[in-house]
């Protein structure tokens, strides 16, 4: 299956230019992700790959190939769309087969192609439908069916979940996941939900503003984000940030703000030190917090619980630390009643700092 | 109770003024002129004096080659006129389908012919048309091609290319307008899967604009059937019957041979026509909304 290069991409409209620069590479089968909030310029970015936006400058590559020139249909590419873009006039077989009947494919083969991606979707007993006729998720299983139906190397999906309730879009992530593992094709997934980037991706691409923030293994971008904007998009909740100041006492590295004063250790104190600025911000992850009387003050927070979200074995506290605000996941079983003070340890090491100037993650290199 | 009452007649009491002015415009002339088609009824009578004659009128027409005649102008006129004007108005819907600068002033130049009164068209036209200082055998005398007797020989293709002239933008602007209702991801699928424009046209474009296609087909022929100023004003339905479509002929009948009654049931059978039309129209349309609901209340049942 072909690899992937966007080379210094750049789209403009006019005068605005919404790219700058985009410079992606994409192995051989490879998932890959690009997440980031609207207009961030990802679905552009795809778009542009797929052939359906022009190139205002840079190039795309597959194989070694430039391709920006070409028609959508020379790139050998399938698309999967947010609307699912069925053409309603035709039944669910004539949409799987519309692309092989174009090439004029012997019939027996289309016949036997449609079958097969028909049911690796669980759509046969639904062939002669109109899409009109079709619930949402087998409206996009009809989508993936097509795009499958194509045998093209490189799979591209624009948001393909997003029109669907919270639990269709769940069970078809499931089988994304599987359909991605079991056909080997090159593919690239567009979308908004860092929880479909996170459990999807073998890279995720985070995105803003036109640009790329960071690329890497899901596990790589939530333990290690290189800027604040990562750190917090990825994650659910949402990363804690509280702004402190660096201070060095007694040989020991502190991080000191409203209502905490944190003993950083090993890596991370020497990271601050090296890095020589004074005014941070730390980001903790509610689940880093975890709920100890006994934790010495240097390791903990004290917080002030004002609110708890039962979301089953799971609890979510919005705390007060100071004037600003934590939230903390927790077992839903430890006792605890709203209005109380309590100290919560933070596990060793899982630390972040940012410049508070330039928001970049402060860490050893 | 009386509130009850008085809120239940409200409606009917806001259609009153409609229903009066039906009635008055429409029902009443309708009546009296099909009350008036079964009998020998001269302008100098009034429909009392009139001889009632029961389907005599009806008779005759049926064995009148003159009638006949028109009607078969009638017939080929809207069929080439309707054939004609959706080939071209879709064409160019389709070839205007797109973001060009100064579009929407090609747009509105497209549609100027449509708003112009009939009459108008009809006298531009003759002058257009006329044998020696007409605008068209004057251009085709100094290319040194020859001239053309445009509302002679060829009066019927003349009227003809005048209504095309005339009534195109009427079906470009309605294609145009599905054309840019279609799903734009639906177009962007059919490039990816490989579709040239052609087959895009062809496999989606057209498909998806037919039940609009069909609708602004019938209302054309509908509206066709009935032409009458600008023939009136081109030809009178000359030379000899050539274009003397219906309308012109029922109104030489009422007019010239002063038989109303004859006149009246020419009418009639072409408000025969018009209602299969329309009927025509009316069940496509419900067919359409019938199968939609069809659809909708299976899907329901499903989840």
């Amino acid at each position: 299956m072909p690899t992937i290069q966007l080379d210094n991409l750049i789209k403009r409209y006019g005068e605005v230019e919404v790219l700058h620069g985009i410079e992606l590479e994409m192995a051989d089968n490879e998932f890959t992700v690009l997440v980031g909030p609207s207009g961030c310029g990802k679905s552009t970015t795809l778009r542009m790959v797929a052939g359906l936006e022009d190139v205002t400058e840079g190039e795309i590559y597959v194989d070694g190939k430039p391709v920006s020139h070409l028609e959508p249909k020379d790139r050998d590419l399938a698309m999967v769309f947010q609307d699912y873009a069925l053409y309603p006039h035709m039944n669910v077989a004539q949409n799987i087969s519309f692309a092989l009947r174009l090439a004029r494919r012997p019939k027996a083969e289309v016949h036997a192609k449609v079958k097969e991606v028909a049911d690796m979707v669980g759509l046969t007993d639904f062939l002669h439908r109109k899409p009109g006729a079709l619930s949402g998720g087998q409206r996009q299983r009809v989508a993936m069916a097509r795009a499958l139906a194509k045998d093209s190397g490189i799979f591209l999906f624009d948001e393909p979940l997003s029109n669907l309730d919270a639990k269709l879009r769940g069970q078809l992530r499931a089988e994304l996941a599987l359909m991605s593992q079991r056909v080997e094709k090159n593919m690239i997934y567009v979308t908004h939900d860092q929880i479909e980037a996170m459990t999807l991706a073998d890279r995720i691409v985070v995105m803003h503003g036109g640009y790329i923030q960071q690329q890497g293994s899901p596990e790589a971008l939530f333990k290690r984000p290189v800027n604040k904007f990562v750190a917090g998009f990825l994650g659910m909740p949402p990363m804690n940030f509280l702004n402190g100041e660096i201070k060095e006492e007694a040989g020991d590295v502190f991080v000191k703000g409203n209502g905490f004063s944190l003993r950083l250790q090993d890596e991370k104190a020497q990271a601050a030190k090296a890095h020589r600025v004074r005014e941070v911000v730390l980001g903790v992850r509610p689940s880093d917090l975890v709920f100890d009387a006994e934790a010495p003050s240097d390791q903990a927070l004290t917080l002030d619980v004002m609110v708890s979200e039962y979301v089953g074995a799971q609890s979510v506290l919005l705390c007060q630390c100071g004037a600003d605000q934590v939230t903390v996941e927790m077992n839903s079983e430890t006792p605890m009643a709203l209005g109380q003070t309590l100290r919560f340890r933070i596990t060793p090491n899982r630390v972040h700092l940012f410049d508070r100037e330039s928001e970049d993650a402060i860490q050893s290199k | 109770m009386r509130i009850a009452v008085a809120n239940r007649l409200t409606p009917y009491l806001f259609m009153a003024p409609a229903v009066v002015i039906m009635a008055i415009a429409l029902m009443y002339p309708l009546g009296y002129m099909i009350w008036g088609s079964f009998r020998d009824w001269s302008p100098s009578q009034t429909i009392g004096e009139a001889e009632f004659v029961g389907l005599k009128n009806y008779v005759t027409l049926w064995g009148d080659p003159n009638f006949w005649e028109s009607l078969s102008v009638t017939l080929t006129f809207a069929f080439f006129v309707v054939t004609l004007e959706m080939l071209i108005g879709v064409g160019l819907a389709l070839l205007l389908d797109r973001n060009i600068r100064g579009m929407s002033v090609l747009r509105t130049l497209f549609i100027l012919p449509m708003m112009i009164a009939p009459v108008v068209v009809g006298l531009m036209w003759r002058y257009m048309y006329h044998p020696t200082v007409g605008t068209f055998n004057r251009m085709l005398d100094s290319l040194g091609l020859p001239t053309v007797d445009w509302l002679g020989n060829h009066a019927l293709m003349s009227v003809i290319i005048a209504d095309i002239w005339q009534w195109t933008p009427f079906i470009f602007i309605l294609a145009l307008a599905a054309l840019q209702s279609l799903p734009r991801s639906a177009l962007e699928a059919a490039r990816i899967d490989g579709a040239t424009a052609w087959q895009q046209i062809w496999h989606i474009k057209l498909p998806l604009m037919m039940p609009v296609l069909i609708v602004t087909g019938l209302l054309r022929l509908i509206d066709a059937f009935k032409v009458l100023e600008v023939i009136l004003v081109m030809t009178e339905g000359g030379p000899g019957l050539s274009t003397e479509i219906l309308a012109l002929r029922i109104s030489r009948t009422a007019t010239e041979f002063r038989e109303l009654g004859v006149a009246a049931a020419m009418s009639n059978y072409l408000l025969i026509l018009l209602l299969a039309l329309t009927l025509a129209m009316f069940a496509f349309t419900r067919l359409q909304e019938a199968r939609a609901a069809r659809i909708r209340a299976a899907v329901e049942e499903e989840s």
